[in-house]
């Protein structure tokens, strides 16, 4: 496991990382590349008002999402786990499934269920969904036999199997997966915030700035939902750093 | 304590491990069961705890039918069985905790006892504490040695207050030292309680060290129960060396006679 980054590490990235925004922003010297001294006031103005709105918009719906899939996929990913002949009947329609890009139904769930939040959120928990559902599947397949039966011999039924054993077991899988998908989940995000909607960092980077050439404006969005990703990035990973704590210094 | 009347089982698609058996097991006794691979030992200890039901026949333990794993029943086995992600203690006090998720409702958990949180926690640390591992009881299992494990294991089992416990090759994977350590603790249990415990081992010292009886199983449909009575059990000390050899020697020749 990685280590936990520190604040110094952070801050350097962060130096560097405006410190090569501005070089660029001399070189290429045009208004689509705006200096980020010139980003950042709007940025800190905005995200209190306007920008902020869209930026609440969009966490509510990729934590929506995020839930959805988690309460959806972690059950059915035990159940498969733990139920061989049911798992074999639908593992291939699984493996088929999984790779296919989601976001090719964009215009097939907004058909289906209407432009509203809800196929927004439903086509990103999708996403999730796949990836949570084959991570926690292999764990809980994965589980010592003789783990179950000692357990089951003090008393475990079903359900506190559930939930001293198969959660807890498969949680760092659950966080993994989720730390590699919410990359993913921002950018579908962020196609399908551009229509249909009036809240949303999409709406807001490509329909009220881009659109109408106000790119200072628009940096300040980018800004924001790289924060977005960012952020739920390393709270994920921080808490994949506890669950997984027990694995260092290991004895043998 | 164990009555098992014309028990047949046998696994899907394979020739019956036991075919009308038939065993009693009084109370407070030191049983060991020894046999080749393959012979049904595991499974037979598997069918006491619950963990696996027989095709026909019954099993009572304490005149009840054993249908599920019965919460006075211990279990230990080799591989231990424990979380790796929770501490030493939390792991000896996994029964205790799943008891009171259910609470004393005479199926998951004893129904004779209430369980108080804050004595729960005395009563693992008791546990940890006459295993000699109670300095160790923030460790992860990853953290431990083999011998450690088991003891946490065994700590684990001990504080449900079983009166009855099962053990499959709970010392086989442990150097010589340890193993005679805790063969000794779980001895002197039995010799201070009315504990009664069943033992599988493929070992012969270990089968007459610890079983005041030993149940010889047969690789082939087990019938008959092949008990022979042994008077060495205990403490290996010096005292009893020849007739310990001559009782192993005794038990190494029926095995040998039976394949």
């Amino acid at each position: 496991m990685r280590r936990r980054l520190n604040i110094r590490a952070a801050l350097i990235g962060l130096l560097m990382f405006f410190a090569i925004w501005q070089v660029l922003a001399w070189i290429i010297h045009r208004p689509i590349m705006p200096s980020p001294l010139q980003v950042l006031p709007i940025f800190t103005a905005s995200v209190f008002g306007n920008l902020g709105i869209h930026f609440l918009a969009s966490t509510a719906r990729v934590l929506a999402a995020i839930g959805v899939a988690v309460v959806t996929a972690v059950p059915i990913g035990l159940g498969l786990g733990q139920v061989p002949k049911v798992n074999r009947i639908f593992a291939p329609l699984i493996a088929i499934v999984y790779p296919i890009p989601k976001i090719v139904f964009l215009p097939v769930i907004y058909v289906l269920m209407g432009i509203t939040d809800i196929s927004k959120i439903f086509l990103i928990a999708t996403i999730i969904f796949f990836q949570i559902l084959v991570v926690v599947r292999d764990e809980a397949a994965n589980l010592h036999p003789e783990l179950i039966l000692s357990v089951r011999s003090l008393g475990a039924g079903r359900r506190a199997l559930f939930r001293y054993v198969y959660f807890p077991a498969s949680l760092p899988a659950v966080l993994t997966a989720l730390r590699v998908s919410v990359g993913t989940a921002i950018a579908v995000l962020f196609i399908a915030e551009q229509s249909l909607t009036t809240y949303g960092l999409g709406y807001y980077i490509v329909v009220e700035t881009y659109q109408v050439l106000r790119y200072p404006e628009m940096y300040a969005g980018i800004l924001a939902m790289s924060l977005l990703g960012l952020v739920l990035y390393f709270m994920i990973y921080n808490m994949e750093l506890k669950v997984n704590r027990y694995r260092s210094e290991e004895h043998n | 304590m164990i009555t098992i009347d014309d028990l047949t089982f046998a696994y899907s698609g394979q020739s019956p491990i036991f075919q009308d058996f038939s065993l009693h097991v009084d109370r407070g006794a030191a049983l060991s069961i020894i046999g080749p691979s393959g012979c049904g030992k595991t499974t037979l200890l598997y069918l006491l705890a619950g963990l696996r039901h027989p095709q026909s026949g019954s099993i009572m333990i304490d005149h009840k039918p054993i249908t599920r794993p019965r919460p006075r029943s211990g279990l230990v086995l080799q591989d231990h069985g424990l979380l790796p992600w929770q501490t030493v203690r939390e792991n000896a006090r996994l029964g205790l905790t799943i008891w009171g998720f259910y609470g004393s409702d005479g199926r998951h958990a004893p129904a004779d006892e209430q369980l108080v949180p804050n004595q729960a926690d005395q009563r693992v640390d008791g546990w940890l504490k006459k295993l000699g591992i109670e300095g160790l009881r923030d460790q992860y299992p990853l953290q431990l040695s083999r011998g450690q494990r088991q003891r946490t294991a065994i700590a684990r089992t001990l504080a449900m207050k079983p009166d009855l416990l099962l053990m499959d090759e709970p010392f086989s994977a442990l150097d010589a030292p340890t193993r005679e350590d805790l063969q000794n603790f779980i001895i002197t249990l039995h010799d201070k309680s009315d504990l009664t415990y069943i033992i599988v081992t493929h070992d012969i010292e270990v089968a007459v060290v610890m079983g005041q009886k030993i149940l010889v199983l047969q690789k082939s449909a087990n019938q008959e129960a092949q008990i022979m009575d042994n008077a060495c059990a205990g403490f290996s000390d010096g005292r009893m060396q020849g007739k310990f050899q001559q009782k192993c020697e005794d038990l190494r020749n029926l095995l040998g006679s039976m394949t």
